[in-house]
This record gives C-alpha cells, sequence and structure tokens, in this order.
C-alpha cells in the first residue's frame, strides 16, 4: 500500500543518490553558523540541498520549502502574503536555520523555532529519504523526528524539504527605548511585548498587534519609563549566551545584550561549554549511532556548544 | 523449559501473589502501595476508549523518583515491562497493559512543586490534574495553557506523554510547547534531566522528543511546564449557520484575513440540540453547525478582531451572531462545548471517538465524507470538532449490546481515517496512536519513516521494556519482550 507521505519527487531523489554512499560527507548552506558544533574532522565531501518552496498555503499557515532556500528568498514570498515564520534570517538558509535550531531574537513575536518545523524530509546515512512529522498544523502520530532533527547540526540526517507552520504578520510594530526603566517590570508589565532587550542601562521594547493594542501597551510602558520610539534595537554582539530569564538580574559581563523574558544574551565572548546531563548525553550517543553507524554524517561536530 | 515459561507468564497474567516479582516491589515500596487486587488490576487494564483485552500485572503508586528508579531496575531484573500511567482518560489505549506488566501508577505524585515568575515555569509532579495547576496560578495571573476536555480529571504526566491538545492550542500550541524541562527515569533506570530553563538548551531536543512519545522512552517524575499570563479580556462568539459548509469557510476565511483566534470549535446540529437538552447552554438547535469562537488578549485588539469574524461570518451566510455578553453567558458557551461528550448518553449508550486532522480547506469535504460513511453503515455520527487546526472528532454513536454493531463501527472508523488520510491529513490530532492506530501508520509512513521511528525509541529503550507494543505497528516496533500476541478487542482489525 503506497503511504500518503510517500515521497515521489525527482529532486528530493536525486539528492538523497547524491548523498548515497560510505565516505564521509558534509551539507553546506551559506556557511553562515560554520562553527557551530566545532570543526569538521578531515575533509568530507560537500553537498548542498535542493532550494526553492514547494508549495505555500497561506490559509493553512504552512509553506513548504526545501531546505536549501535561502530564509530571505522564503520570508520574501511569506511577507507578500502578509505572514512570516520563526526561523531567523541571518543570510543562511532554511534547512541551515533548523539544523542549528537558533530562535529569532524577536522570538517572544515570532515564536519558537522548534515549534514551527512541522515536517521534515532527510536522506539517512545511508541514503535513504525519510519523512517525520505530517503537513498539518496540529498532529501527534507516531516519534517526533521533526524535534530530533531540530538543532541537531545535520548529524543524524542532512534535510531535504520542510513543512513550517506561518504566522500573521501584525498590523502594527514599534520599537521604544529608555534609559531609566526596570526592564524586569517592563516586561512583567506587558502581555506579550515581541522583544525586551537591555544592555545593562538602556531597554528596547518592541510592540506589535493592532494599532490600538499597540497604544495601549505604549500607555502602560511609560508607566514604567521614560520611554520614546526608536527606530529598531542596538546591534546584537555576535556570541549567543543560553540563560535563564531569572539569571539575566545577576549578569556578570561587560558588553551584551539580553532578552529579558527569554535567557538569550548576546554577548561579545563566547559561553563557555555548557553541561549537559550525563543520560541525556548517552541516549544522545546512542541516537548517533542507530542514525549513523558508521559516523559519515558531519563527522566531528556535536550538538553540545 | 517451554512449559516453564507458560507457566511463569500466566503467573505474571495473574500478577497474583505466585508473581516473583511482587516480594522485591514490596521491599522497594510499602506495601500498602504496591496493589494486586483483582478487581483493580482489572480496572487498570482500561482507559477511557472502548479497547478491551488489557492485563495488568502488580500496581505501583510510587511517590517520588528514587521509587521509580527502583521500580525500573526491579522490572529490569526480573525482564518485565513498565506501562506508566496517569488518570487513565486516554481514548487511544496508550496506558492500556498488556501481557501483565507492572502497572506505574503516577497520582500520588501529585504535588505542584515550585513556582517562578521570573522565569514563567512551574514544576510539578506527573500526576498533577490539568485544571489544579490552571487553578492554582490563577491568583498569580497565570495558568497552563493546554485545556484538553477531561482537563478536570487528567494529569499533567498524561498530558505530556500525549502532547496533548484542546480548544486553545490554536492560538497557544499543544503541549510540547509548554514544557520546558522534565525529570525523567529512563528504561535502564537511570535519571535524567531533558531540555532546561535557559533559553536554547544544550544538545539534541530529547525533551521534544521526551513530549508525546506515549510513555514508551521513560517515565517523567518531575515536569517544568510553562505558565501563561491570562490574557485580559476575552471574547466569546457563537455563530450559527444553515449549512456546514458555510461554518467551514468562516474557519478558514477567518484565518486566511489573518486572525487566529484562542479558539474556533464547530459543532455540528445532533450534537448541539444534544447539548442543549443536557445543559441549556443557548445554542440554536435549529442551526446546522455552530461556530463557538474566541479572541482573547487586550481589549482594544479582541474588539476589532470579534468584530471582523462576525463580518466573516455574516459574509458566509452566518443566520446569527451573537457575542457572550457577560462571564456567566461565556461560562455556558463553553460548558455546552466541554460537556458535549456527556450529552451524548442521552442518545446511544457507547460511543467511539475520533480523532484525526485535515487541512482547513478540506474540513467541509471531508465532513460530507464522513456523514456519507456513516449513513452506509447505519451508524448515528455527530460531529464536534477543534476547526481553527483542522482537527475533526466525529463521534459514531451506538448500542454495543447489539450484535455486530462494534464490527461496523470499526469500518466505518477505518474509513474516515482513509478519507482524512486521502485529503492530506494525519493520523492523530491530540489522541496519539496507542494501540488504537498502530495498523494505520504505515498508511501515513513509509518503512524507512518507521524503521526511522523505532530507531529513536530505541536509543531510550534498547531492551524494549517501557510500554511496548504501542504507537509502531508490529514488524516494525522493537523485539517485544510481552507474553501477549493477540490483538485485543475493541482494536481496528
Amino acid at each position: 500500500m503506497t503511504a500518503s507521505l510517500a515521497i515521489d519527487d525527482p529532486v528530493l531523489e536525486s539528492f538523497a543518490a547524491e548523498i548515497e554512499g560510505a565516505d564521509p560527507i558534509t551539507i553546506v548552506g551559506r556557511r553562515t553558523a560554520w562553527d557551530r558544533g566545532g570543526a569538521l574532522e578531515g575533509t568530507p565531501r560537500e553537498v548542498s540541498a535542493p532550494s526553492g518552496i514547494v508549495a505555500y498555503a497561506p490559509e493553512e499557515m504552512t509553506v513548504t520549502v526545501r531546505a536549501g532556500t535561502p530564509v530571505a528568498e522564503l520570508d520574501e514570498a511569506l511577507t507578500a502574503a502578509n505572514q512570516r515564520c520563526a526561523l531567523p534570517d541571518r543570510g543562511g538558509t532554511v534547512g541551515g536555520a533548523i539544523s542549528v535550531g537558533e530562535n529569532d531574537p524577536l522570538v517572544l513575536g515570532k515564536g519558537r523555532l522548534r515549534a514551527s518545523v512541522l515536517q521534515v524530509r532527510y536522506v539517512s546515512a545511508d541514503g535513504r529519504l525519510i519523512t517525520g512529522g505530517g503537513p498539518t498544523v496540529k498532529n501527534v502520530t507516531g516519534f517526533d523526528l521533526p524535534r530530533l532533527m531540530t538543532g541537531a547540526l545535520g548529524t543524524l540526517g542532512f534535510l531535504a524539504e520542510v513543512i513550517l507552520r506561518t504566522n500573521p504578520i501584525p498590523a502594527a510594530a514599534t520599537w521604544f527605548r529608555s534609559d531609566d526603566a526596570d526592564p524586569f517590570a517592563t516586561f512583567d508589565a506587558l502581555l506579550h511585548p515581541s522583544a525586551v532587550f537591555w544592555d545593562g542601562t538602556t531597554t528596547w521594547v518592541l510592540l506589535e498587534g493592532h494599532l490600538v493594542d499597540v497604544a495601549a501597551e505604549a500607555a502602560v510602558l511609560a508607566s514604567t519609563g521614560a520611554f520614546t520610539e526608536t527606530d529598531g534595537p542596538p546591534p546584537l554582539p555576535p556570541h549567543r549566551w543560553s540563560l535563564t530569564p531569572g539569571e539575566l538580574r545577576t549578569l556578570g559581563l561587560d558588553h551584551y545584550v539580553a532578552s529579558i523574558g527569554v535567557g538569550t544574551v548576546f554577548a561579545t565572548e563566547p559561553q563557555r561549554d555548557r553541561m549537559i546531563d550525563p543520560a541525556a548525553r548517552e541516549v544522545s550517543s546512542r541516537l548517533k549511532t542507530l542514525f549513523d553507524p558508521t559516523g559519515r554524517l558531519n563527522p566531528g561536530r556535536e550538538r553540545s556548544h | 523449559m517451554a512449559d516453564r515459561a507458560v507457566e511463569a507468564a500466566a503467573q505474571r497474567m495473574r500478577g497474583g501473589s505466585g508473581d516473583p516479582v511482587i516480594a522485591d516491589l514490596n521491599k522497594a515500596l510499602a506495601p500498602d502501595r504496591v496493589h494486586t487486587d483483582g478487581a483493580e488490576r482489572s480496572l487498570l487494564s482500561h482507559d477511557s476508549s472502548v479497547i478491551d483485552g488489557g492485563g495488568a500485572g502488580p500496581v505501583c503508586y510510587p511517590i517520588s523518583t528514587e521509587e521509580v528508579v527502583a521500580i525500573m531496575k526491579i522490572a529490569a531484573r526480573h525482564d518485565r515491562a513498565v506501562v506508566p500511567r496517569g488518570a487513565g482518560t486516554g481514548l487511544a489505549g496508550g496506558a492500556i497493559p498488556m501481557g501483565g506488566p507492572i502497572v506505574i501508577a503516577l497520582t500520588k505524585m501529585n504535588e505542584i512543586l515550585s513556582v517562578d515568575i521570573d522565569d514563567r515555569v512551574a514544576w510539578v509532579g506527573p500526576g498533577v490534574i490539568n485544571l489544579d495547576l490552571s487553578k492554582h496560578l490563577r491568583p498569580l495571573g497565570y495558568h497552563f495553557a493546554p485545556d484538553p476536555s477531561s482537563q478536570q480529571v487528567c494529569t499533567i504526566g498524561g498530558n505530556m506523554a500525549n502532547n496533548a491538545g484542546g480548544p486553545h492550542c490554536l492560538a497557544y500550541g499543544v503541549t510540547n510547547a509548554h514544557i520546558r524541562a522534565m525529570e525523567v527515569v529512563l528504561p535502564s533506570g537511570r535519571t535524567a534531566i531533558l531540555g532546561g530553563l535557559d533559553a536554547e538548551p544544550a544538545g539534541l531536543d530529547l525533551r521534544g522528543v521526551f513530549v508525546g512519545s506515549e510513555g514508551t522512552i521513560g517515565i517523567a517524575t518531575k515536569i517544568a511546564v510553562a505558565i501563561t499570563k491570562n490574557p485580559p479580556a476575552v471574547r466569546t462568539l457563537l455563530l450559527s449557520f444553515s449549512d456546514m459548509h458555510h461554518a467551514a469557510q468562516t474557519v478558514s476565511d477567518v484565518v486566511a484575513a489573518g486572525i487566529v483566534p484562542a479558539a474556533m470549535e464547530v459543532m455540528d446540529q445532533r450534537i448541539t440540540q444534544a447539548v442543549e437538552n443536557f445543559v441549556g447552554a443557548g445554542y440554536p438547535t435549529d442551526a446546522a453547525a455552530v461556530l463557538l469562537a474566541e479572541v482573547d488578549g487586550l481589549p482594544g485588539g479582541i474588539a476589532v478582531d470579534a468584530e471582523r469574524i462576525a463580518e466573516i461570518g455574516r459574509a458566509n451566510h452566518a443566520t446569527n451572531v451573537k457575542v457572550a455578553q457577560s462571564e456567566q453567558e461565556r461560562m455556558l458557551l463553553w460548558k455546552g462545548r466541554k460537556t458535549a461528550f456527556g450529552a451524548i448518553a442521552q442518545i446511544a449508550p457507547d460511543y467511539y471517538l475520533h480523532d484525526t486532522v485535515v487541512p482547513r480547506a478540506k474540513l467541509a469535504e471531508v465532513l460530507d465524507q464522513i456523514y456519507e460513511i456513516a449513513e452506509r453503515h447505519d451508524l448515528i455520527v455527530m460531529n464536534v470538532f477543534h476547526a481553527g487546526d483542522g482537527n475533526l472528532h466525529p463521534l459514531l454513536l451506538f448500542d454495543a449490546r447489539r450484535p455486530g454493531v462494534l464490527d461496523r463501527v470499526h469500518a466505518a472508523g477505518a474509513e474516515i481515517i482513509t478519507a482524512s488520510l486521502d485529503a492530506g491529513g494525519v493520523l492523530s490530532g491530540e489522541h496519539g496512536i496507542g494501540i488504537e492506530k498502530q495498523k494505520f501508520m504505515d498508511r501515513l509512513y513509509t518503512d524507512d519513516d518507521l524503521d526511522h521511528q523505532n530507531r529513536l525509541r530505541q536509543a531510550f529503550d534498547p531492551t524494549c521494556r517501557t510500554n511496548p507494543g504501542k504507537v509502531l505497528p508490529t514488524g516494525h516496533s522493537c523485539a517485544d519482550i510481552q507474553q501477549l500476541k493477540r490483538i485485543p478487542a475493541g482494536v481496528w482489525g
């Protein structure tokens, strides 16, 4: 019997055929996050995922896109239908953004990247095309391969195509800044700001929604500090720290921009190696062995950095 | 040798005092928390579905992580399966024990351990009841967003295992979006923390994989759930239509207009009438379909959205648009929706509740097919569903005392699943696969897809000891250590 998610797409099949083999292999997008997970071992053969938007149904809030598509190209298509997705655009590809798994800095407004990946199609270490998840916005059918592949840095399979959830672009968006506000009190006072950034002195807030809601929340802002409208957020330092929102109260850094309520800190120094629970690490290592027995996919990369 | 194995299996099925595992369990837990009583084991051989044929071994009620670890180690030593269980409100058989495994009932681990407003998180035991958590959080201005219809009795652990939904997950997301971290006991007996409270925890997203795994890859003993601010304003609309197609089109048009309501629920005429007789919620009994739409947020924005939804409804020939004028009226409208399954008891003694998802645009078309399928099998069908995310819940009503009726119910159910898949849908939106839909997994996924799902499972549970024989179809699941091989009654044949 033909399975309903069975793949009948010559483009994906030829991508799978290209990957098939026994040699070490790596997948290349735009190399915008090439250092994530550490350096590659040796000089593995390079492949790139196919690109292009396959299907876009704004009324379903879903888009099917090949992994090699630049995020900017996807954004352009979504914007034309007044929608957006959770992927950050840092000049890279859709597959790259999902494999790295980092949220957009405006995650409070755009949603978490992991939650937006509804279906993945990837090529396994032995060259098979695998589908996980499903095309609908809600789905609990079987084990969650999309969650496993998101943020796995291409160590368990190479993404070929994904289905993402999209969301409407809010009608209004305004940035505010203040030099005297307590960013924590500001965050608590607002219902759902799309971003609250803080560099230790200045607080930046993005309000999005209906014009009337932005105006109402702007009035709330005024009660927490002297806010004025501004063009946008400050430049974000290049390194990303992952802390709990509560830990932002006692940051001992020199130069940073912290995302209040989220816990991401953009800093000039990289975060030191982070702890992974030893038992969880053991499961992860078994996953690697089961998904890539010979270790040919992105050799040397590890999802612990 | 073979005889001894058969006798051992029989012992286990009996789960009685001769079961060699019981002495060890009694030593690890207080004996009053290891139950071997036949009546209780019989009760815990079921969930809330019509699926029959389960068989519980000894039932344990641990009160700490250490006790769950001890049970897992005892199970390993005796080469026995374990099945975790919450309130047993599942509808797909995920918690039904097969072949006399140790049942680990987590209902006594029901403490709300901490609430942290800075981190917007609450640590809870897996046995905490969904609604109890939201009640606890209400004075602080927060709630736990997933709100399955069984929220008065179902547990957070069960919600997590099934990745539960509910009417309000259209805007807020299903359970996976609301679980930040958990402490789990792995099948090996080791304890692990999956996920974290920091922004982007390091490592593979094992937390995300664990949610929705239906108790097959470990047992969660503490869960960190995200807490959501209560919206300051809510507006609830009831739109009536003379044709189901108009209701379905309204749902599609609302989303196409860029509005994501907190909830959009549709009920057909039969269920509307049943509910109205049952609770008098103020639903129009002459409408072919009603759409219950709710928007929440700031007062200004929800007024704009509510007006727009009303306009879209009118453009789609809504015969009436009613906006709840008070909190009391709003609660009554929701009471109607949430008691729908109780209301049908007036019409037939038994029902089979389905759960598939289709693209929103296909809702009306698939509903037409569902009515046709039910009629052909001489069954009554009622539809009440999460229209906003295309999650259908056809209810097939029947009287199980009538000979042959279950066969027709199953035949109709299989056709409903086929119609949903043919429309580009999936097998389950929120109930899970359990044992109910195992046989249909290869209708959605290829052998290669299922092979990778099985690899994922094996990485956590190499010996296939935790809730074996669930989710993946026979031939695709890891080695089955159970004795019982027959298909239980009430499962699709």
